[in-house]
Formats: structure tokens, C-alpha cells, sequence
């Protein structure tokens, strides 16, 4: 099975990288991008039957720093 | 004083942070990081600067996990000295061992210069070699040094005076300013900055030598 996990910071969090898109985009003649958040999808190949508290726990221990980050889980 | 230093691959600062310590009496070990046990007899455990692990997923998540890492949080459970400089500081908060994270740099860029620092509070073995308020200089080297912490968090830390230093001006938008902190017991210190590039007076500064001393006398002296 194939799981997609969506990191991103947290809403209030600062995301500079983010800011910088969006400076970029509006540099290239875009012009109304009012926010830009920028983030990491990692694609997850698990052996069948993985249980959801599984992912949830890769999630808290190694794929996101939930101090700044949150992740949302989807099964593909 | 028996110190170990944790080399993971990419640390880079390993080598100098040893000196220091060596230079500040203490007997240094180097610990590579697929050792699953730290020495017992180690008195203070410190995680050098670097690229651990190419800095992959985020910088210090990786070495965070690592089985010698484990056994670096046990030795901080148990009371024993730990200190974090730049991507050691990074590994400890991911970690847990010590509040917060540390994200891209505001401005985006790595930033590599002496920077102004104010000594937060001395009420700590680390820092008893300093006046409350003494401005130091000290070089940072980091793409990833922006200190992030809640509200709620930031206030426990200036309520407890566990803000070891801040930055006099502020180069990569840390909240508070706070360029290094230490820990509930405090007996664990992470910082951006590296004390460590100045010990001598070839490094064209020695406002770290004072962290060094401080710490190996009191664990002499205890």
C-alpha cells in the first residue's frame, strides 16, 4: 500500500521559504498572490495491512516536528 | 572532568569542540554515533556542529533518533551535563531534551559571522564564568538558527530564566532574540552560536573560553 504524508507548518508559523515564493511570483508579473506556504509530501511504499497508528507514530517520532509542523495522512 | 563528544556523519565541529574542552582541562573521548551506549563514566556528553546526516528531512531529525541519541537522553535523565552547539542544539530539540525548533533563517540565508551575544542568566555551570548582561562575541555559522518556541512556551522559559543568551542584534529572527537556552535542571545547554571557534587567540576571539573553564571547574569541584 501507498501512503502520502503532507507536512506543513503550522498556520502562524513563519514560513520564509514560503515568502520568498511569493515575492518570486509576483517578480514574474503575478500579481494577487496574496500567500504562498511551502511544504514536503512524502510518499510512503508499506507492506499491506500497516495500521494507520503506525503512520501516525512515524509521523509524531521522525516525519514531522510537530512543534512547527502538522502532517495529514492519506492512503493512496 | 570526563567529556565525550558524539560524531555523527557530517559533524565538523568535533574536532573543536574536543580542543576546547581539552584546553579547559577535561579528558575527552570521541563517540562515534553507531555505538549503542554512552561511557558510564562520562560527567558531560556534548553534540558538535556539522551536517549530521546531510541535514535530510530536517536539520538533526535524523541524529535525533540515533541509538547513541537514546543513550545521550537517558545520561541527561540521570543528571548528567550535555551541551548542543548549532546542529547539536538543532538535535536536541528534536530530541526533546530541550524546548522548541529551529527553522530556515528568516532572511533565507546562511549567515556565517561574529555576532553580538548577552548573557541571559548565570544560574548555571555553563555560564557561572560570566556577568549577568556581559556582552560576548561569538561567530554563528548557520542556514537553520531561527529559534521558534509558543508563547506560552517563551514566557515558562523567561519565567524560569532559561534563556542562556540572547543575540544583541538579531540575524536570523529567533523569537526573543534567544540564541541559546538551557534545560529544566540546567544542566543541558543548546546554542546557535559556537563557543568553540573562540577559545584562542588565533580564532581572533576568546569569549568562549570562559563556558569551558566554568564547566569543567564546577564538575572538578564538585
Amino acid at each position: 500500500m501507498k501512503v502520502r504524508v503532507d507536512v506543513m507548518l503550522k498556520t502562524g508559523v513563519l514560513d520564509p521559504q514560503g515568502e520568498a515564493v511569493r515575492h518570486a511570483l509576483g517578480n514574474l508579473g503575478f500579481s494577487g498572490v496574496e500567500g504562498v506556504r511551502q511544504g514536503k509530501v512524502i510518499e510512503l511504499d508499506l507492506a499491506d495491512g500497516t495500521s494507520e497508528e503506525d503512520v501516525i507514530k512515524m509521523c509524531e517520532k521522525l516525519l514531522a516536528n510537530t512543534v512547527i509542523e502538522n502532517y495529514r495522512i492519506e492512503v493512496l | 572532568m570526563k567529556a565525550g563528544v558524539i560524531v555523527f556523519p557530517g559533524s565538523n565541529c568535533d574536532r573543536d569542540l574536543a580542543v576546547a574542552f581539552e584546553r579547559a582541562g577535561a579528558q575527552v573521548s570521541m563517540i562515534w554515533h553507531k555505538e549503542t551506549e554512552l561511557p558510564s563514566d562520562l560527567d558531560m556528553v556534548a553534540v558538535p556542529g556539522g551536517f549530521s546526516f546531510g541535514d535530510y528531512l530536517r536539520c538533526g531529525a535524523i541524529a535525533a533518533q540515533s541509538p547513541i541519541t537514546r543513550s545521550l537522553i537517558r545520561h541527561t535523565e540521570r543528571g548528567g551535563y550535555a551541551l548542543g552547539v548549532c546542529n547539536g542544539f538543532q538535535v536536541l530539540t528534536e530530541t526533546g531534551i530541550l524546548p522548541g525548533a529551529l527553522m530556515r533563517n528568516a532572511n533565507l540565508k546562511f549567515i556565517c559571522k561574529p555576532v553580538g551575544l548577552k548573557v541571559e542568566t548565570t544560574d548555571c555551570d555553563f555560564l557561572a564564568g560570566y556577568s549577568k548582561g556581559q556582552e560576548l562575541i561569538v561567530p554563528v555559522a548557520h542556514h537553520d538558527g531561527n529559534y521558534q518556541v509558543t508563547d506560552e512556551k517563551l514566557t515558562q522559559l523567561r519565567d524560569e530564566g532559561r534563556i542562556a543568551f540572547t543575540y544583541t542584534d538579531n540575524p536570523n529572527g529567533s523569537t526573543g532574540d534567544i540564541a541559546g537556552v538551557i534545560s529544566k535542571n540546567r544542566r543541558v545547554l543548546g546554542m546557535m552560536p559556537h563557543p568553540e571557534r573562540c577559545v584562542d587567540d588565533v580564532h581572533g576571539g576568546t569569549d568562549g573560553a570562559a563556558m569551558f573553564r566554568s564547566l569543567v571547574d564546577s564538575v572538578v569541584s564538585a
